[in-house]
């Protein structure tokens, strides 16, 4: 156990959760872009950063990764903290002002616009969807491609992928909804930014409704081991 | 067979080493004539390897073999004056040698003892011929701890470096010191990472000794991503066993048993040298099991960089040894507790490896008694950009920016005004004329804005737009920030727009102001070293030389005459004689001639700027506006 | 575009064994593919891909962040201008505006007759001879715009 404070209030915390678990835990509200708690936490979109006292020093640390120790102070909403929050926005709605999600998360934290020319963007390329193929799906059918100013998410070559399953989970964690995924008659549709691919869809024996890509179904019997009947149906169905 | 051979050339104990050392000595005459010439980078793009093949054929015909040695060494650092040839043991410094002079060199000099005046260096300061090297103006204001054995030895011989004294701080270390005394020896010596930070290396050792994990590793950082500077390359090129030892030295300290060197692959050659040093130090017993005897154990690997500037950076760099790609991550838990593959990692730099060995065979009282103080010791610096002597130097911390650029450079060459000093590669920053008794060293460099980096020192004279400056280095993160990072990546991106638009005729007001905050942002929040120190170009020149960013956004002027897109070329009438040098020079015919002793004409609608006739024309006669 | 290479399997097994098939030595192995055959052809990206037991998407975001890597054919001849700090405080800039305005490409580009590749790198450590063009790896120091044209011509 370790005791903190977060703007003021004293908490109590166990020894090897982040500042960020800790505010959340207690109604204390941090912004978040590239967070999620299926993953391992990444570091890169900084809008969690908050203000610490360390030593005597000041300095601004990512919550979703700093762990909590025992005497730590932590401010979420000192000026400094603001500030670059603020900009860090600026920055995300010039490069996609067309994108809802980035609105209304400016909007929230006092941006109404943007100082710098607008681009047209819809991935902020915080890899959520990269790291949950990865660390949850154990698939990897996509990752970061290029470096830098270049970088873009996709599948190799940005061709349609051998072993992408179509489970969606991407789409389903993209915080800013830059991934279009739908079903329709018996074909799944996934959009990424730079690149698509449609999955066959397997019917339920029961009910007849498309439920599941064939290669979703294959993968999921190849890593339970268990008959191939088991999925006949659909989880209604079941 | 090679197995026979290795097992008989295996060192078993310190004692053997100092016989191998007696009698590579005994073997070697020390007035035989030795014919040195430099195969540093620098010498071999002017022709060196020429030079020294001519030199082993001519010494050949003249059945001088056995007399006469030819040696190809390292980077001597004076590179501006390549091909280098030292004759020892009178050390007869001759520079630009032409395959031509070589016959000429064996006749005269070596046979006879005669000096060619030609080849001799004259100091530019009193117009005197110059015949040894360490008179030399450039080398003599120098203090060559760790680069100056790299113009005596040839690096792919170990033979050569054990003959200078080399492992011999191996063999005390591992005789008469315990890890803990190499650690203290080395904090006592005050010896500070040469890569960039400064940070104090023994302090690094302790925690890494200290930490829990399986197995420790020890790293050598050879990425040199710093776009000015090689002197890491010069000596893995040079002295690759200088970096070994002390290298070997630390693991020990350490408690590691197993290295790596992460080269750029930009560098071939310092692959293949620091490649062929460890094969010759695992045959030595050097390296791998039981290192001279005393039961340690350490293997060293060579992995090499694919051009990331990011991927020096060290959580990057661990990455890429990974296989990973090289993106940092959070520093919140350092990498000598959770490092390559999650076990405790020591990574230094080259130079700082280099100086382990001194520290160890001459004692830290020796070493602290160098430099200044918090800052022991030498540092190695490139010097080049608008500077008579282009090179490599050594110099005791403390010493002057004037010192250096003056004393050692030689100043400013056609008679140009100094402007600026960049240090620090990209990260580091402008220091102006007004500053140039600031003494070099960590804390002092930090204070002024800049920083010591890698020791890079570009030298700008008036003819350098500080703005073009700034946008050069911003441009230069943007292409290799890693791109995981918001501020970063997006940051990045937005200055270099703002200072494209300035160096370009759009600046506006408010540009400035935007920039500052930007920096601001980059600086708190980015997730590693080179974004949170990427606007330190810009903030150094804004506060050195505001004056020129105002003269591009109010006046839409370059002072310099650099940004292409405001300034003008034109002809002075008055001083044009027609040559038609100029008209021959323009990639676009855009300059008409108009017969003898008549002004050529320049069509501005064709005129592409780049300035071919302004360098041609060497009577003043185009005008840069 | 040059139609991509197929390369032998057996030789990207040799490469690998060089390394023990260590994933870990994933850059070094793709120098030794490139250096092969002068860009990382699709199909050996794979079959690394495979012979480390590394997810290709893995393999290719490795493939496609650093700058030494080439996907795509290169040309005969390789011209690295150095953009280095030094070179550039003496006029790269106005020597690679000429390369690429003679040849009409910009850099990490080809020429269309496969002749050409321009690239560009950040100090090949001879900036006392800056700026400075490598070709082939033969290196060109002190040069200027005007000197573009014959130094290109002399590579057929
Ligand atoms: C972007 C970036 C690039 C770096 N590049 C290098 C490099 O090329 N060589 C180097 O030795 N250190 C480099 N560093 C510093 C390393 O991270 C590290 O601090 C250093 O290698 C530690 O060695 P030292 O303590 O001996 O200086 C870089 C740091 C950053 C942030
Ligand atoms: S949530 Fe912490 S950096 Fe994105
Ligand atoms: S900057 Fe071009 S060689 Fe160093």
């Amino acid at each position: 156990m370790v005791t903190l404070t977060i703007d003021g209030r004293k908490l109590k915390a166990e020894e090897g959760q982040t500042i960020l678990q800790v505010a959340e835990d207690n109604n204390i509200y941090i912004p978040t872009l590239c967070h999620n708690e299926a993953v391992k936490p990444y570091g890169a979109c900084r809008l969690c950063l908050v203000e610490i006292t360390r030593r005597g020093r000041e300095k601004l640390v990512a919550s979703c990764l700093y762990e909590v120790e025992d005497g730590l102070e932590v401010k979420t909403g000192s000026d400094r903290v603001v500030s670059n929050r603020r900009m860090l926005m600026e920055l995300l709605l010039a490069r996609c002002p067309n994108n809802k999600e980035i609105q209304d998360l400016a909007r929230r934290l006092g941006v109404e616009e943007t100082s710098f020319q607008q681009d047209d963007k819809q991935c902020i390329l915080c890899a959520l969807c990269v790291r949950v193929c990865q660390e949850v799906v154990g698939v990897s059918a996509i990752s970061l491609v290029n470096r830098g100013v270049d970088r873009q998410m996709g599948t190799p070559y940005y061709e349609p992928s051998d072993v992408c399953i179509g489970c969606g989970s991407c789409a389903y964690v993209c915080p800013v909804g830059a991934i279009d995924f739908k079903d329709v008659g018996d074909t799944r549709y996934i959009k990424w930014p730079s690149s698509q691919m449609d999955f066959k869809l397997k019917k339920c024996k029961t009910c007849g409704g498309y439920w599941i890509p064939e290669r979703q179904l294959e993968y999921m019997i190849e890593q339970t081991g268990l008959p191939p009947g088991t999925f006949d149906n659909c989880p209604d169905c079941r | 067979m090679a197995k026979k051979q290795q097992t008989s050339k295996r060192l078993g104990s310190v004692e053997a080493l100092e016989a191998l050392r007696k009698a590579i000595l005994a073997s070697r005459d020390p007035d035989k004539p030795c014919v040195t010439v430099c195969g540093g980078t620098g010498c071999h793009s002017f022709g060196s390897e020429g030079v020294s093949d001519a030199f082993k054929e001519e010494i050949k015909k003249n059945k001088l073999d056995a007399k006469v040695e030819v040696k190809v060494t390292g980077c001597h650092g004076f590179c501006e004056k390549g091909p280098l040839v030292v004759i020892k043991p009178a050390d007869i410094f001759y520079q630009k040698v032409n395959l031509k002079d070589v016959p000429e060199i064996v006749a005269e000099t070596i046979i006879k003892g005669n000096i060619i005046d030609r080849l001799l260096y004259t100091d530019p300061d009193t117009g005197q011929k110059i015949t040894y090297e360490p008179e030399v103006p450039f080398y003599k204001k120098q203090k060559r701890l760790v680069f100056g054995n790299n113009g005596l030895i040839d690096p792919t011989r170990i033979d050569d470096y054990i003959a200078v004294g080399g492992y011999a701080a191996l063999g005390k270390a591992l005789s008469n010191m315990s890890p803990e005394g190499i650690i203290n020896e080395v904090k006592k010596a005050g010896l500070r990472g040469r890569g960039g930070g400064g940070f104090p290396t023994g302090d690094k050792w302790q925690s890494c000794r200290d930490a829990e994990g399986e197995k420790r590793y020890v790293i050598c950082n050879c990425d040199e991503g710093d776009p000015g500077a090689f002197m890491d390359r010069s000596l893995m090129e040079g002295n690759p066993h200088s970096v070994l030892e002390g290298m070997i030295i630390g693991a020990y300290a350490i408690g590691s048993h197993e290295g790596y060197i992460y080269v750029r692959n930009e560098y071939p050659l310092a692959v293949k040298n620091a490649q062929t040093a460890i094969e010759q130090a695992e045959e030595y017993g050097l390296l791998g099991k039981n290192i001279l005897g005393s039961g340690f154990d350490f293997s060293v690997r060579i992995s090499r960089g694919g051009g990331a500037f990011v991927c020096g950076e060290s959580t990057a760099l661990m990455a890429s040894l990974e296989g990973k790609v090289g993106e940092p991550r959070a520093k919140y838990v350092h990498t000598v507790d959770k490092g390559l593959w999650e076990q405790p990692t020591n990574l230094n730099n080259v130079e700082t490896w280099a100086n382990v060995p001194l520290i160890i065979g001459n004692g830290a009282d020796w070493y602290a008694k160098i430099g200044s103080e918090g800052s022991n010791g030498t540092k190695i610096f490139s010097l080049v950009g608008k500077i008579k002597n282009t090179g490599l130097i050594e110099v005791p911390m403390g010493i002057t920016l004037r010192e250096i650029i003056y004393g050692i450079g030689g100043g400013i060459p056609d008679g140009k005004k100094f402007k600026a000093v960049q240090t620090g590669g990209p990260s580091g920053g402008c220091i102006p004329e007004s500053l140039l008794d600031l003494p070099v060293d960590f804390d002092r460099l930090d204070k002024a804005g800049s920083m010591m980096g890698s020791g890079g020192m570009i030298i700008m004279d008036e003819d350098s737009c500080m703005v073009d400056i700034a946008k050069y280095f911003i441009n230069f993160l943007e292409d290799e920030s890693c791109g995981k990072c918001v501020p970063c990546r997006e940051g990045l991106r937005r200055m270099s727009q703002i200072l494209t638009d300035i160096t370009e005729g759009r600046g506006k007001d408010g540009d400035i102001d935007l920039l500052e905050r930007l920096s601001a942002t980059l600086v708190d929040s980015s997730l590693c070293a080179l974004g949170s120190t990427a606007p330190n170009p810009v903030l150094t020149t804004l506060r050195y030389f505001r004056d020129e960013y105002e003269a591009h956004i109010k006046e839409k002027r370059c002072p310099a005459g650099v940004c292409k897109a405001l300034v003008t070329y034109s002809i002075d009438e008055e001083k044009c004689p027609g040559c038609g040098l100029c008209v021959k020079a323009c990639p676009v015919e855009a300059i008409t001639d108009m017969g003898k002793k008549k002004p050529v004409v320049l069509d501005q609608e064709k005129c592409i700027k780049c300035g071919a006739c302004y360098d041609v024309c060497k009577l003043g006669a185009v005008i840069r506006k | 575009m040059k139609a991509e290479v197929k390369p032998d399997k057996q030789k990207i097994k040799s490469i690998l064994a060089r390394y023990q098939s260590d994933p870990g030595m994933l850059v070094p192995i793709l120098q030794d593919v490139q250096a092969e055959y002068n860009y990382l052809p699709r199909e050996a990206l794979v079959l690394v891909g495979q012979g480390l037991e590394v997810p290709l998407s893995q393999v290719y975001s490795v493939a496609s962040f650093f700058k030494a890597f080439s996907l795509k054919p290169r040309g005969r001849h390789l011209i690295n201008v150095c953009l280095g700090t030094a070179c550039h405080v003496r006029g790269a800039g106005r020597v690679i505006d000429e390369i690429k305005r003679e040849l009409g490409i910009r850099s990490g580009e080809t020429t269309e007759d496969l002749k050409y590749t321009l690239e560009t790198v950040n100090c090949v450590g001879a900036c006392a001879l800056g700026p400075i063009v490598v070709i082939d790896g033969n290196y060109s120091g002190q040069m200027t715009g005007s000197k573009v044209k014959p130094l290109l011509e002399s590579y057929k």
